[in-house]
C-alpha cells in the first residue's frame, strides 16, 4: 500500500472512546492483595508490564503488546493548556451569540485567497457582528488557561458552546480542518501503563511512575468534582474543585507553564510530565530518536604510545574481555574457538556466550564452559574477546571531519587507558591531557571490511580539506629528524647501528665506518625517488635517487599537514608504504633524541652585549619617533591620512612605528642568538615561532585590544597613576621589556588584558563555529552521490549534476587536479 | 533609459533553452521527471530576456576557476 497523504488533527472524544480499552472511575491502583483494581488506573486491559502476565485486551505478553489506551470521564470540561493560544484566536474571530465569522462579506474574498493567519483576521474583523449585529467585547488571555470578556470569566463550558455552533463553511475560511470544540476536552485518554510502568523495588514497595501519580491525582479531584455536583454544593466549591481539576489536568500536559507552580511529588521532587519527557535535549526526540546508546563501544581516556603503528590502537585488557566479535564457528576456526571457550570470560582470550544454531543465547560461566566447550560443532557462533589485530572503529569528538572516525587495529595491553600513536592525533585534534575517545567494534564481515577498505588510518592520511598528508612527524617528531639530518654530522657504526635497527631491523646496512646524519634518514626512502622543494626556513632540499643530498628534514618535509615529502611518497608508493614511512621517519627522530639528548633552557635566550645595545637603541628610537608624532599630533600638525580622522591618523602612525620597531629587533635578535636548542625548535618548525623569542628575550611590544592600542579604564586614560588625556606609550599599553627581565606592574596588566581578550575570542569563536557546523550539518545531511554521478536530496532531486563541479575526489588528487603529462611520463619510462 | 542586453555581461553565464528533444534526452539521461532538476524563477532576469515559460529547461554554462566550463540544468518555474 502507498501512502499518499497524511493528516494531523486533534483526536475527539468519540475517538478517545472508540480507541479505548477501559474507562477509568475508580481512584486505587491495586486491591488489598496488590492486584490491579479493573477500572482503576493500572487496569489489566490498559497492557502488561509485568513478565509471565497475558494481556487482557490482546493476549500478548510482555514484548508483544504495546499497551492500550483507556480514557476518563471528566465532570466538567477542561482547557488543553498547549489549545489556549488557537482558543483565544478562534474566540476572537467568532461571534459570541450567533458563532459566525466576524469578517464582512466584502472583506471575505480577501480573506480566502490570501489565506490570512488569524493575526490578519482579527485586523478585518468589525466591531460589530456583520451576521446578528452584536457587539463584540473586549477580550483578554491570561496565561495560562483563563479568558476574560468584558469583566467575565469566561469558562470551557461557554468557550465549547460557542466553537459547537460554528459552522463548517466559516471553519474553511479560517483554514481549520478539525472541530473547535475538540480543542477543549471532555474524554481525557488515560496513556497504557506500558508508557508509565511501575517498579518494584527490592523491599516488596511499588513504585508508581510520575505520569500515574499525576493520573491519580486528576481522578481524585474529578471524583470530588462529581461528588459535590450531585450533592449540591455551593456553587464557589463546585468552581474550586474545577479549577484545581484544570490545574492538575494542565501540570499533567506541562509542569513547566510560567505562572503555574509546578506540581511535586511526596518527596518535594517536581513531576516529570508528558512535555517535559518530549523536549530539551534528553527528551524523547533528540535523546531516544535523533539520537541512540550504542552496543559494543568503549570510551576511556587517551594515552600516547609512539611504539605502536599509527593505525594501530591499544585497548586495555578490562575492556578487551567486554567487547566482543561474533564468531561463526566452521572446521578451520573450530579448535582455536573451543580454547577461548575454555578460558571463559574472566581470562583473556576468551568469550563471552556461544549461541546456539537454534539461535539460543547461553552465558559462559566457570561452571559450564568445559562442557559447552565440547558441544561446539560448526554452525555454532562464539562471541569471543577482542583479539590483536580485530578491526575497530574510533573517534573523538567534536568528529568534525571524516577523519574524526577512523578504522584502528586492534592491541590488547595492560592498564586502562587507549593508547594512541602521536602521529595520529593530529587527525583526532587529540591530546593527552585528560582526553577520552571511542570505540566501535563492528558486529558483521559486512560492517570489517567496509572499514577496512575506506576508514583505515592509511587510506586517510591525505585530507580531503586540502589534498595533503594529514598524518605525520609532529612536535619531537620533527625536532628529532632536524637534528639529525642537520649539518654533516658522523655517526660511527655502532652508533648508527643503533639508531637504525632500533627503528626496523631489516634495513640494509652500508658497509661504512660512518654515516652522516643525511645517510641515516636516506637508508629509510624509497630508492627510486628524486625530488626537490624548499625547507621549512627556505633552504633548499635535494633528493637524489632515494639519498638526501642537501638541505635538512623539517616541518616543510615530514610534517603533519605540511610535509611535501610525505605528500610525495604517499602519490608514489601508496597509503601503506606511507603508513610505514611515517612511522620509521617518528621512531627514527625519538632515537635520535634519546640518544644524542635534547634540552632547552632559559639561557638559550640570553642576549650578548651588542644585541642588548641594539636593541636599546631600537627602543629608545621608537621613543622618540612615537614623542615626537605625539606632540605633532597635539599641536595640530600631525598629517591626516586620508580616511582617517586626526586621532585615527595617531594611531595609524604609532602603530607602524612599533611594528617596524620589532621586525628590526627581529632582525637583530636573528643576527645575534647563537646555534641552540630552542632555536633549534623555531628553526625546524616543531614548536614557537620567532616572535615567542623576541618576546621573552628582547620586548614583547604593544598589547592591543580589539586591535587598537589600550585607551580606555579610567576617565581619558588607562591608570589612575597617569594623567587624564596622556598618549604616551607607557599609557597605552607597550611593553618595552621582555619577559625574562621581567615586566612593570603596568605592562603586566596591559598583558593580561590583552591575554583575557584572546582567551574569550578563542572559547566565543568555538562555540560559534560548532553551531554553525551543526546548522549546516542539518540542511546537508541527506545529500548523496547516486551511482550515475549526480548529487541528490532525499527527494531524489538533482542538486549538483558533478560533485564539487569536477566530480574528483579531493582526498585522491594533486592540488589542482591530476598531473596527466607526469603520470604518463612515468608510466613509459618502466 | 538606454536598454541593457545583460545576456552580453560577462559575469552572466551563457543560458540556452533546450529543445523538446534535447529536454528528452536530458530526462532520459538521468532517469528524472521535471520536478527532480534545480529550479529558476520565470521572473529571473536572464529567464526573461530568453523568454522561458515555465517548463522549459535552461541549459547553464558557467565558467568556473576550478573546472574550466561547468554545465547546469534549471527547469524554469512560477515566479
Amino acid at each position: 500500500m502507498k501512502v499518499d497523504k497524511i493528516e494531523f488533527g486533534i483526536v475527539s472524544s468519540e475517538m478517545i472512546k472508540n480507541i479505548s480499552a477501559a474507562k477509568i472511575t475508580k481512584t486505587e491502583l491495586y486491591d488489598h492483595e496488590g492486584y490491579p483494581i479493573e477500572g482503576g488506573l493500572m487496569d489489566p486491559r490498559l497492557g502488561v508490564i509485568d513478565p509471565g502476565v497475558r494481556c487482557r485486551t490482546c493476549g500478548g505478553t510482555v514484548g508483544e503488546c504495546h499497551g492500550h489506551f483507556g480514557y476518563l470521564e471528566l465532570t466538567r470540561p477542561i482547557i488543553h493548556v498547549h489549545y489556549s493560544k488557537i482558543i483565544f484566536a478562534l474566540l476572537k474571530i467568532f461571534c459570541r451569540k450567533c458563532s459566525r465569522i466576524l469578517v464582512e462579506e466584502k472583506n471575505m474574498e480577501a480573506v480566502k485567497s490570501k489565506r490570512l493567519g488569524f493575526k490578519e483576521i482579527v485586523t478585518l474583523s468589525k466591531k460589530k457582528c456583520p451576521h446578528c449585529n452584536t457587539e463584540v467585547k473586549k477580550l483578554k488571555f491570561i496565561k495560562p488557561y483563563t479568558f476574560v470578556e468584558g469583566a467575565d470569566t469566561l469558562n470551557a463550558v461557554q468557550v465549547r458552546e460557542r466553537f459547537e455552533k460554528i459552522l463548517i463553511e466559516d471553519l474553511k475560511i479560517v483554514g481549520l480542518s478539525t472541530r473547535p470544540e475538540w480543542l477543549i476536552l471532555t474524554l481525557l485518554p488515560i496513556p497504557p501503563v506500558t508508557v508509565r510502568p511501575s517498579i518494584t523495588l527490592e523491599t516488596g514497595e511499588r513504585s508508581e511512575d510520575d505520569l500515574t501519580h499525576k493520573l491519580v491525582d486528576i481522578v481524585r479531584i474529578n471524583d470530588r468534582l462529581k461528588e459535590n455536583i450531585d450533592l449540591g454544593a455551593p456553587d464557589f466549591i463546585i468552581e474550586d474543585l474545577w479549577e484545581l481539576l484544570q490545574y492538575h489536568i494542565s501540570t499533567y500536559f506541562d509542569n513547566e507553564l510560567s505562572g503555574v507552580p509546578p506540581a511535586r511529588h511526596r518527596s518535594g521532587r517536581i513531576l516529570k510530565t508528558l512535555s517535559q519527557r518530549l523536549k530539551t535535549k534528553e527528551g524523547r526526540f533528540r535523546g531516544n530518536l535523533a539520537g541512540k546508546r550504542v552496543n559494543f563501544s568503549a570510551r576511556t581516556v587517551i594515552s600516547p604510545d609512539p611504539m605502536i603503528q599509527i593505525d594501530d590502537v591499544g585497548v586495555p585488557e578490562t575492556i578487551a574481555k567486554e567487547l566482543t566479535i561474533p564468531a561463526r564457528v566452521n572446521e578451520k576456526n573450530m579448535e582455536e574457538l573451543k580454547k577461548t571457550v575454555l578460558n571463559g570470560s574472566d581470562i583473556w582470550p576468551g568469550a563471552n556466550y556461544v549461541i546456539r544454531p537454534d539461535g539460543r543465547r547461553k552465558k559462559i560461566s566457570e561452571l559450564n564452559k568445559e562442557e559447552i566447550s565440547n558441544e561446539i560443532v560448526p554452525g555454532y557462533i562464539v562471541e569471543r574477546h577482542l583479539k590483536n589485530d580485530d578491526i575497530v572503529l574510533f573517534n573523538r569528538q567534536p568528529s568534525l571531519h571524516r577523519m574524526s572516525l577512523m578504522g584502528h587495529r586492534v592491541k590488547v595491553m595492560p592498564f586502562k587507558t587507549f593508547r594512541l600513536n602521536l602521529s595520529t592525533t593530529t587527525p583526532y585534534n587529540a591530546d593527552f591531557d585528560g582526553d577520552e575517545m571511542n570505540l566501535h567494534v563492528p558486529q558483521t564481515e559486512e560492517a570489517r571490511v567496509e572499514i577496512e577498505n575506506l576508514t583505515m588510518v592509511p587510506k586517510n592520511i591525505r585530507s580531503p580539506r586540502f589534498s595533503g598528508p594529514i598524518i605525520g612527524a609532529i612536535r619531537d617528531h620533527i625536532t628529532g629528524i632536524y637534528v639529525l639530518t642537520k649539518g654533516e654530522r658522523k655517526f660511527s657504526r655502532k652508533e648508527f647501528t643503533q639508531l637504525v635497527r632500533s627503528v626496523d631491523k631489516d634495513v640494509e646496512l652500508p658497509d661504512k665506518e660512518s654515516l652522516t646524519g643525511k645517510e641515516i634518514f636516506s637508508l629509510f626512502l624509497p630508492k627510486d625517488l628524486s625530488m626537490e622543494f624548499k625547507s621549512n626556513s627556505g633552504e633548499l632540499v635535494v633528493i637524489e635517487r632515494g639519498k638526501l643530498v642537501k638541505g635538512v628534514i623539517d616541518k616543510a618535509s615530514v610534517g603533519s599537514e605540511t610535509g611535501k615529502l610525505l605528500d610525495k611518497v604517499e602519490k608514489f608508493y601508496g597509503s601503506e608504504f606511507a603508513k610505514k614511512f611515517i612511522y620509521n621517519v617518528t621512531r627514527l627522530a625519538i632515537a635520535v633524541l634519546t640518544t644524542a639528548g635534547f634540552s632547552v633552557s632559559i639561557s638559550d635566550q640570553d642576549l650578548t652585549d651588542k644585541a642588548r645595545r641594539d636593541i636599546k637603541e631600537i627602543i629608545e628610537k621608537i621613543r622618540k619617533e612615537v614623542d615626537d608624532t605625539n606632540e605633532q599630533f597635539e599641536k595640530g600638525e600631525l598629517k591626516v591620512l586620508v580616511g582617517r580622522t586626526p586621532k585615527e591618523s595617531l594611531d595609524h602612525t604609532v602603530k607602524t612605528i612599533l611594528r617596524n620597531g620589532l621586525n628590526e629587533t627581529q632582525k637583530v635578535l636573528e643576527k645575534e642568538i647563537k646555534d641552540n636548542f630552542t632555536l633549534d625548535m623555531v628553526k625546524s618548525g616543531a614548536r614557537g615561532s620567532l616572535v615567542n623569542i623576541v618576546q621573552t628575550a628582547a620586548m614583547v611590544g604593544q598589547e592591543m585590544v580589539m586591535g587598537e592600542r589600550i585607551e580606555k579604564g579610567y576617565y581619558q586614560r588607562t591608570f589612575p597613576h597617569f594623567k587624564p588625556g596622556t598618549i604616551s606609550l607607557e599609557a597605552t599599553g607597550f611593553v618595552s621589556r621582555g619577559f625574562k627581565d621581567g615586566i612593570t606592574p603596568f605592562e603586566f596588566f596591559f598583558d593580561a588584558i590583552n591575554s583575557r581578550e584572546s582567551l574569550m575570542d578563542k572559547s566565543l569563536k568555538t562555540r560559534h563555529s560548532g553551531y554553525m557546523e551543526r546548522r549546516l550539518v542539518g540542511a546537508l545531511q541527506d545529500l548523496k552521490v547516486e551511482y550515475d554521478g549526480t548529487v541528490r536530496d532525499s527527494a531524489n532531486r538533482i542538486v549538483q549534476f558533478l560533485p564539487g563541479d569536477d566530480g574528483m575526489d579531493p582526498s585522491k588528487v594533486q592540488r589542482g587536479g591530476i598531473n596527466v603529462g607526469e603520470i604518463a611520463n612515468r608510466l613509459f619510462k618502466s | 533609459m538606454k536598454e541593457i542586453d545583460i545576456t552580453k555581461n560577462e559575469l552572466v553565464p551563457k543560458h540556452t533553452i533546450l529543445n523538446d528533444s534535447e529536454k528528452e534526452e536530458l530526462m532520459n539521461r538521468y532517469k528524472i521527471a521535471l520536478r527532480q532538476l534545480p529550479r529558476i524563477k520565470m521572473n529571473d532576469s536572464v529567464v526573461e530576456s530568453l523568454g522561458g515559460k515555465i517548463g522549459d529547461v535552461v541549459k547553464i554554462v558557467r565558467k568556473s576557476p576550478v573546472v574550466g566550463e561547468s554545465v547546469y540544468y534549471r527547469v524554469v518555474i512560477r515566479g
